[in-house]
């Protein structure tokens, strides 16, 4: 690979572009393609075609050309995790799923909570979560979780998450708390169908208890649902 | 924090280093990493990413530093029908093809 080649491609990655890197494998030629544009190489209308179907299907492979055997490598920009609650098992949940590859994102308007001490590395947002979840806008590469336990906090969350097309909706609280949740966002018009695309409670049942055990029951289940469904 | 292999690649090119890069190109029944995965190593050996579980690592970078030295792009397979794979050991009986080429 040309380090020039590489350097563009890191540059597109960084600035959250839709890249795919071609690499024919018997001629040794390469191409560059970000956001539909080749910026190196030649690639016949085929190969684009081939290209745009990995983007779509998010998955690097190999495509039969004209010129031989290549390796379409896809970059879309990472997976998106949005939560409501700069809490304590935010601040186990957030490093996971930045190992994990997620772009985090923490909603609290608290300000006791939401400080850069406590999460020094996620981006933190200080406005009311309705109006921080408009501009965040959640699509089918997004996860939410809410979980500061306060109706005030999470459900103006969960409604915007509900008319979005977020692939992992989650909201922390007891089967009791659930029920009353439920009843509140189908006093917002939400059918049923629509709030059952809620995990709650969230995670997955391996009798969590410490906030780092319960981070890690919610990475699993946002796995879980990203590569089985 | 896991590095970004990408990143680190041009970083180490950029510091004057020789440097290759090894892709997982195709796989075929259970293999530890997915097509996409990639393995940056340098002219000393050092490493970061990976191809396999750890199983292929090592004969990818001997090979790998042919490449460093001005041999072209190569193609390897590792599976249970290659004898040379087996002793390398993909003890998980996948195959996988593996990309090596110098970053140049």
């Amino acid at each position: 690979m040309n380090l020039d080649l590489l350097q563009q491609l890191n540059e597109a990655r960084s600035a959250k572009r839709r890249a795919a890197m071609v690499r024919w494998l018997e001629t040794h030629d390469e191409a560059l393609v970000v956001d539909g544009s080749v910026l190196a190489g030649d690639l016949d209308d085929a190969t684009m075609a081939a290209v745009a179907d990995c983007l779509r299907a998010d998955r690097s492979r190999m495509v039969e050309t004209a010129a031989g055997p290549a390796f379409v490598q896809i970059f879309n920009p990472p997976l998106r995790l949005i939560v409501v609650g700069a809490v304590h098992i935010t601040q186990a949940l957030a490093p996971m799923a930045s190992l994990t590859g997620y772009a985090v994102s923490v909603i609290d308007p608290r300000g006791a909570f939401a400080t850069k001490d406590r999460f020094p590395e996620v981006s933190l947002v200080d406005d009311w979560p309705d109006e921080a979840m408009e501009a965040l806008a959640p699509d089918r590469r997004t996860a939410v979780v809410t979980l500061t336990h306060d109706p005030k906090l999470d459900d103006p969350a969960l409604d915007v998450a509900l008319r979005s097309e977020a692939f992992y909706i989650a909201a922390l609280g007891s089967r009791r708390t659930h029920a009353g949740r439920v009843e509140r966002l189908a006093a917002l018009g939400h059918d049923e169908t629509a709030i059952a695309r809620i995990h709650g409670p969230a995670g997955i049942d391996i009798g969590a208890v410490s906030p780092a055990e319960i981070a890690l029951s919610v990475m699993a289940e946002m796995t879980s649902v990203l590569r089985r469904e | 924090m896991v590095e970004d292999v990408l990143s680190v690649a041009q970083a180490w090119k950029n510091e004057g280093r020789k440097v290759a890069l090894a892709t997982v190109v195709a796989t075929w029944g259970s293999s530890p990493r997915p097509a996409g995965s990639q393995l940056v190593v340098d002219e000393d050996g050092r490493m970061q990413g990976s191809v396999s579980g750890g199983c292929i690592e090592g004969a990818v970078v001997k090979e790998a530093r042919d490449c460093m030295e001005g041999a072209p792009p190569r193609l390897l397979e590792f599976g249970v029908s290659n004898e040379q794979a087996w002793e390398v050991g993909l003890a998980c009986g996948g195959t996988v093809k593996v990309y090596v080429e110098a970053l140049t």
